[in-house]
């Protein structure tokens, strides 16, 4: 009923090959951009931006990024922290030698030097695979938290190693920094998410996305029919990389505001956005969405309803949240290894016939 | 039907909340989870049970009742920042984040909010200037007089001399552990001896290859910025290595009962700095339990009372009580706004006659804070494990830290933060 074909008649090819072919889908795309834009900035407050909306923006780029790596192009990386702490680094050393450069080249800027280390550590993978790529992304996870640790011109010989953000304005409204408004950063953030998204999912669809795609399913067997696997897997990389640096570099200057790369990037961060991934479904954008939000949301809820609403303890309370999250994710990769994202097919499917199956 | 109930409860939700009474809300970012969670409850706990006396014997402070609002941070600086963006909105008096990380994640965003912080003995050393941070506070001491205090005692110990000797900094690698890092750096240089760095990663469970480069190099000294799981691992490679106990000397986050009690015995003699004084000997405690403990409100698992980091707790809610007096006291309001308890912190006044008024005789250094200095005076004592009694002891009284030194880093490190920010120093 929902999700109907009937009568949606396509003209040509480009409207064949839309993005989201079936009117339906089409509108709730529409209302939900809409909805983001027009109505969320106006009903956002310090904490629901602060704790909620802003991290799992960010984090949804992250996932998209680590997601054109391994969903799209079949190549593990545990060193997504390490990149993000790479893009926030960047970031700083931007903001802090450059005051007149504007922040959305500030926040570019990085991505790319982000993606040129992204590269330099992909290099590993042309003759290795599988496991072992994963211990070589592994290294980097933890030489770049190394180096950012061990050389004090990163983080400009502070005596403490913490990076803290200056204030920039975009269109003079405060971006960056403690005066920015919920709203501006906000949208800030929103800007980033839409535009690198688009991009994402239209590479993913275009000649590139094919090339990644036939490197994932059979590398030898993409080689035989012209794919070149070292341009396929660096530029995989690349651009992998261009997304992570950008999400490290939004959570430091627009998040976090302050950072230290052992406890803002280490290991547990990489770990966090595989986990989005993985949970989100592999080659999916919108499983990279749906990721973040259950990796990111999940934990604020369940300490909302067990602390704010129920009373509990704050210690037990945290213990139970690990024991939920864990829970729902053995239940979820159980009843759908592919992820949210397939579950979301799935109901698709279903409403399409409902409520006639037969 | 079912909207019907719905209503209902919503109605009873709203009758139940009732009016709204005044309340004094201190927000308490405590972790009793995570590795850090053996240093993290007692400090918690002794936070929580000060407030509820305060709220049991005196009616709370000035005829009006305190909160204490619990949100679990873990130490991590993201939790941290929901934590106090959640609870910034109840009318948060002032936070104490007990962790670095997050105190520098706060000070941009408390002082935009107008809240004050209080970071005591922690957190941006550089804060003590009351003319740049004008919300922040360290008093009574901050690391770099940790530091001094630190350099002072084994200056004592070898007679004045240290020229030639070595001391090792063992510490935790954030912002924490390499705070005191510039001020040993500048007294290696005044005094002559040399100064040699080891980081320890988060969270600090392994610690071989730092200590076997000791028992390579075989420092003098060892000086110890450590927090959570990583005192523990310390004092028991120290042990096993047969470090010199007496000359293994850890800041005051590294000197509670949950650091040494693990390697029993083999941490006999081991030393530490403390801002306050030990023990469970004073007439408040009497109070806590009459009013607290007896009548079952202890914090967590109520077994914390006494101990170093659980007296720390609780002379930090003192500081905090006893500034939202003055606070009172200088705006003739009882229901304290944030902006009114940050001129309370910044006139507060703690000497032997109000502690002993309170039940602490002799508990901390005489101090008062001012807007030009927001860390006090810097003082500091030694302890020592008792292994055998289980038991801390000061084995010196609160001395002077070097605060020629210091004051030169605080206003170099303080200015450089007004010029990033374009803050104008100055106390109007």
């Amino acid at each position: 009923m929902l999700y109907r074909e009937a009568g949606d008649y396509k003209t040509s090819y480009a409207k064949d090959q839309q993005t989201f072919p079936i009117a339906f889908d089409r509108w709730g795309y529409r209302l939900t951009i809409a909805f983001a834009v027009l109505v969320v900035p106006f009903i956002l407050n310090d904490y629901w931006t602060n704790a909620v909306v802003l991290p799992f923006l960010i984090y949804a780029i992250a996932a998209i990024g680590l997601n054109i790596l391994t969903g799209y192009c079949g190549q593990v990386s545990l060193g997504s922290g390490g990149f993000m702490a790479v893009g926030a680094y960047a970031a700083y050393k931007l903001m802090t030698s450059f005051p007149e450069l504007n922040i959305v080249f500030v926040i570019l800027l990085s991505g790319g030097v982000t993606a040129l280390v992204g590269m330099l550590f992909g290099l590993p993978s042309l003759r290795i695979k599988g496991f072992y790529l994963a211990v070589a992304t592994l290294a980097a996870q933890f030489f770049l938290v190394w180096l950012f640790n061990k050389v004090p011109w990163f983080y400009n010989y502070s005596a403490s190693g913490q990076i803290s953000a200056p204030e920039r304005s975009l269109f003079g409204y405060a971006v960056t920094g403690a005066n920015a408004h919920p709203a501006t950063s906000y949208l800030f953030c929103l800007g980033f998410v839409f535009v690198l998204a688009w991009a994402a999912r239209n590479m993913t669809r275009g000649a590139n996305g094919r090339k990644w795609m036939a490197i994932r399913d059979m590398d030898i067997a993409a080689e035989i029919i012209g794919v070149d696997p070292m341009k396929a897997k660096l530029t995989a990389f690349g651009v992998s990389s261009f997304y992570i640096g950008i999400s490290g570099a939004l959570l430091f200057a627009v998040y976090l505001g302050a950072a230290e790369v052992g406890e803002a990037f280490g290991i547990e961060k990489s770990f966090l956005i595989l986990f989005m991934v993985i949970i989100g479904g592999l080659g999916s954008i919108f499983g990279s969405f749906a990721g973040a939000a259950f990796m990111i949301l999940m934990p604020v809820l369940l300490k909302n309803i067990m602390v704010g609403q129920m009373g509990w303890p704050t210690d037990l309370a945290s213990h139970f949240q690990f024991v939920i999250v864990g829970g729902l994710i053995i239940i979820f990769l159980i009843v759908e290894p592919h992820g949210l994202a397939q579950l979301w097919r799935l109901a698709k499917e279903k409403l399409r016939l409902w409520p006639f199956p037969h | 039907m079912k909207l019907t109930k719905l209503a209902a409860l919503a109605v009873a939700a709203t009758i139940a909340a009732g009016p709204v009474l005044a309340e004094l809300v201190f927000p308490s970012l405590d972790y009793r989870t995570g590795p850090y969670a053996a240093n993290g409850i007692p400090f918690a706990d002794g936070y929580a049970d000060y407030f509820a006396l305060v709220n049991a014997r005196d009616g709370g402070i000035g005829g009006v009742m305190t909160k204490v609002v619990a949100c679990e941070t873990g130490y991590n600086t993201e939790k941290g920042v929901e934590c106090y963006e959640s609870t910034k909105g109840m009318g948060a008096l002032v936070y104490q984040p007990l962790s670095t990380g997050i105190t520098y994640q706060l000070i941009p965003k408390a002082t935009a909010d107008g809240i004050p912080i209080h970071s005591m003995g922690y957190g941006r050393t550089s804060a003590a200037n009351g003319k740049v941070f004008r919300n922040i506070f360290n008093y009574p001491a901050n690391y770099w007089n940790g530091a001094s205090i630190a350099v002072n005692h084994i200056l004592d110990q070898e007679g004045g001399d240290i020229k030639g000797k070595t001391i090792a900094l063992l510490y935790h690698n954030s912002a924490y552990g390499k705070e005191p890092i510039r001020t040993l750096e500048e007294l290696s240089k005044k005094h002559g001896f040399k100064l040699s760095l080891l980081a320890v990663d988060h969270p600090g469970q392994e610690q071989k290859s730092q200590w076997l480069q000791i028992r390579r190099e075989k420092p003098d000294y060892v000086l110890m910025w450590g927090w959570g799981v990583m005192n523990q691992v310390a004092i028991q490679e120290a042990a096993n290595i047969r470090f010199p106990m007496d000359k293994f000397i850890g800041i005051w986050w590294s000197g509670s009962e949950n650091d040494v009690l693990p390697a029993g015995d083999k941490a006999n003699g081991y030393k530490a700095l403390n801002m306050h004084n030990v023990g469970s000997d004073y007439p408040l405690y009497d109070d806590l339990k009459k009013y607290v403990y007896d009548a079952g409100n202890a914090a967590g698992a109520g077994d914390q009372s006494g101990t170093v980091l659980y007296n720390r707790g609780m002379y930090a809610a003192m500081l905090a009580v006893e500034a939202a007096k003055t606070a009172q006291k200088i705006h003739g309001v009882a229901d304290i706004t944030p902006a009114m308890m940050r001129d309370g912190m910044e006139a507060l006044v703690i000497d032997e006659a109000k502690m002993t008024a309170l039940g602490m005789p002799n508990f901390g250094p005489s101090f008062s804070v001012s807007c030009e200095n927001h860390g006090g005076p810097g003082l500091g004592a030694v302890q020592q494990w008792d292994a055998a009694a289980k038991k801390w002891t000061l084995i010196t009284d609160f001395g002077p830290s070097d605060m020629e030194v210091i004051g030169k880093l605080i206003a170099e490190d303080s200015a450089a933060f007004a010029a990033e920010n374009n803050i104008t120093p100055g106390c109007n």
